[in-house]
């Protein structure tokens, strides 16, 4: 691994309709880490990572990847988009959508090479999606539609990826898969960041969390971050929410 | 994916173009009206005016259909009929520009006009917090109601050759020249080979955005290119489809490929098979008669394509579907007279004998004797029974009996994985049961065989047949 942190944010700052949603974000996320982005409804989890990959325009800032502008470096990046964001009755099959993956090494106007096409099918096979790799999107369950996009993501073979809510609408079988997934990946020193909307499991599955409410609350060690204190102050008080959050802390420092 | 097909088509295209000779005359100055004869014309291809029109009909129908796949599943159906009525001004535009039907101005001047409509819905989009649908109607009107008042005026002007623009409204083949063939072609050629180098970019551009933009591929280029293509099928459309119809030889096609296919690239290719086949009928048809639109005829021709996928598509077909339903009741029908007789030979110890009067049955079904009769027929009509005429016993034949086994076992096989798996009462199991039967595929039966004791008994006390149980053996 190059010395640079896969991803360094500078005084990020996004705005839609000129109303800010994020508020300079500083961020640093060291090699081989996986981090959890934790957060209320509306406190831009998926802006960030969007931002991050210049998807979205910034109104003030800079993202860096391995040392480079972000825009030099999407190639070693991969990204698992929200499932809802597509229409899953496309025409295309898992094959397709997974061969997707390989399209930033393959170069416009080219086709996929038979490299491309094995590495495809190998990702297929590591999310368990080969039995099903000539069927189309729409035949499949949640959880398998959640892991087409992995397997797209892992054909990538990035180096830093970004994942918004893998694990929404997901049964428990493809939760655990994808835990075990994000394990591996971690072993083999990729750097994962991972929107996720559920409190209870976000100290258990990552470990580093970054607590975001339109700006960064607190970045860090899963074990030094997910407290009482800042857990209140990402989710601003709302006392439903609150409670929940109490629950879970206690249920947390019950557990070993 | 390269369409062998379509750049046969375009090589015939070709031939037709290279045939024709001067003296082109129109199908519409033509005065004869007898359809018979009129029909000859148009399959020897001897007119060089019905070589025009086909060649024109074959390049729409592929233009259409091939961008019209992109139109479908990128939900832009809406996008595409705005773009369609949009370009009427600049046909008049084009018009104006020399006083004469010159196929490059009305070119220029359409697509000009095309694009200024699509621009006119993205600012009103940015600026205004009116949904897309309402952008588009509103923009597709003011730019019709602008374009029909020009080519109104532009009718009752005294001076130009005006003929053939009151065409732009609903289409004639049959008005197209050896100007607007060549054009044609050029802007297919140019679709299909665009499309062809940039099919994987299109392709992921069009199904997930966010995705294609984070693999740093032109995303904004790609939807720019589509939409200049679109533009340049609409305004090279518009002399032989007409501005008011043109939008359905763009979702018309498409949507009858999208009903038969899963694949995009199969879908283009159905596209353009069934929009070359819509353009060849609407102008073959509009040219039986004197001065029938082509439009009309080609939508007309595209829409009964369309009827006959919806009816007819082998999956997804509505009649398929209910032949596929009622062939299931069928089967489920049978299978129910099956375990009824093994009920009753199962009442009598399975022995040896495979016989069961027709009274029993009835009386084990609660039904009449006409009714156990003819179910009793249809079992011997599939070959699982016997039943020689006046007799009034059936006869299992040996595939019959091992169909019954099967029937009762994965009734029984569901009863005691609800029971002994699930934890369901044993009470709560039979109806259920009686609708599982029937659908329990054979993956299903082997993961809850692997959970089979040696000896298994329903959770009623029966025992859960062999697969192919013998004659009369019980389960081992």
């Amino acid at each position: 691994m190059d010395g640079a942190p896969p991803l360094e944010i500078h005084d990020l700052t996004v705005a839609y309709h000129e109303r800010p949603v994020l508020w300079g974000v500083d961020l640093v996320v060291p090699a081989g880490r996986l981090v959890g982005i934790v957060g209320p409804n509306g406190a831009g989890k998926s802006t960030l990572i969007k931002a991050a990959m210049g998807l979205l325009p910034a109104a003030s800032g800079w993202v860096k990847v391995f040392g480079a502008p972000v825009r030099q470096n999407l190639r070693r990046i991969g990204y698992v988009p929200q499932r809802e964001s597509v229409d899953w009755d496309f025409p295309v099959c898992v094959r397709d959508v997974v061969l997707m993956g390989r399209y930033g090494h393959v170069g416009l106007m080219r086709r996929p090479s038979a490299q491309d096409h094995a590495i495809a099918q190998r990702c297929m096979d590591e999310v368990g999606l080969l039995p099903f790799a000539d069927r189309q999107i729409a035949d499949l369950s949640g959880g398998q539609q959640q892991r087409v996009f992995l397997a797209r993501a892992l054909a990538q073979e990035s180096d830093l990826y970004f994942m918004d809510e893998p694990f929404s609408g997901v049964d428990a079988a493809t939760e655990s898969a994808i835990i075990a997934l994000l394990q591996q990946l971690k072993s083999r020193g990729k750097t994962i960041l991972v929107v996720h909307h559920d409190l209870p499991t976000a100290r258990e599955y990552f470990d580093t969390l970054l607590l975001l409410n339109m700006r960064v609350v607190a970045f860090g060690p899963a074990e030094e971050v997910f407290t009482y204190d800042l857990l209140q102050k990402t989710y601003g008080g709302r006392l439903t929410i609150l409670s929940d959050m109490a629950d879970a802390v206690s249920r947390q420092s019950r557990s070993p | 994916m390269t369409p062998r097909r379509a750049i046969a088509l375009l090589l015939a295209c070709g031939l037709l173009l290279c045939t024709h000779t001067a003296w082109a005359d129109r199908i519409g100055d033509i005065t004869s009206t007898d359809w018979r004869e009129q029909a000859w014309r148009f399959v020897t291809l001897a007119d060089p005016a019905v070589r025009f029109a086909l060649a024109g009909s074959i390049l729409l129908g592929l233009n259409c259909g091939l961008l019209g796949g992109f139109i479908v599943v990128r939900r832009m159906a809406l996008f595409g009929d705005m773009l369609s009525h949009a370009v009427l001004p600049g046909v008049a535009l084009g018009f104006l520009w020399n006083m004469s039907k010159d196929p490059v101005a009305i070119f220029v001047g359409a697509t000009l006009a095309g694009l200024a409509g699509a621009a006119l819905v993205g600012l009103l989009r940015r600026t205004t917090r009116l949904k897309e649908d309402t952008v588009l109607g509103l923009v597709l009107a003011l730019f019709f109601a602008g374009g029909i008042c020009m080519v109104t005026r532009i009718q009752s002007l005294p001076q130009g050759n005006k003929s053939g623009i009151d065409k732009f409204l609903f289409g004639q083949a049959a008005a197209l020249g050896p100007g607007d063939v060549q054009l044609m072609a050029a802007v297919t050629v140019l679709a299909l080979a665009l499309v062809c180098l940039f099919y994987k970019e299109l392709l992921v551009a069009s199904f997930d955005g966010a995705f294609a933009a984070s693999l740093r591929l032109p995303v904004a280029a790609l939807h720019f290119g589509l939409l200049l293509l679109l533009s340049f099928a609409v305004v090279v459309a518009l002399q032989a489809v007409g501005v008011v119809l043109v939008s359905a030889m763009l979702i018309t096609p498409a949507a009858a490929a999208y009903l038969l296919t899963d694949r995009l690239h199969r879908l283009l290719q159905g596209a353009m098979v069934m929009g070359v086949l819509a353009g060849v009928g609407g102008a073959f048809i509009s040219f039986l008669g004197t001065n029938l639109p082509t439009g009309p005829f080609m939508v007309l021709t595209a829409s009964a394509i369309f009827a006959i996928v919806f009816l007819f598509g082998e999956r997804r077909g509505v009649l398929m579907r209910w032949w596929r339903r009622r062939a299931q009741a069928a089967r489920v029908r049978r299978e129910n007279t099956l375990k009824a007789v093994f009920h009753i030979l199962e009442s009598r110890g399975l022995g040896h004998v495979r016989s069961v009067a027709l009274h029993e049955l009835a009386a084990h079904r609660q039904g009449t004797m006409a009714t156990a009769r003819s179910e009793a027929r249809v079992l011997a009509g599939h070959g699982l029974a016997t039943l020689p005429a006046g007799a009034e016993s059936l006869d299992l034949t040996h595939e019959g009996w091992q169909r019954a086994c099967e029937i009762v076992r994965n009734h029984r096989l569901w009863e005691w994985y609800l029971t002994h798996q699930m934890a369901i009462a044993p009470d709560h199991v039979h109806a259920d049961a009686e609708n599982i039967e029937h659908l329990l595929g054979e993956d299903a039966v082997r993961q809850i065989e692997r959970a089979l004791p040696p000896s298994p008994v329903d959770p009623h006390g029966r025992p859960i047949p062999a697969l192919g149980a013998g004659r009369g053996e019980r389960t081992p």
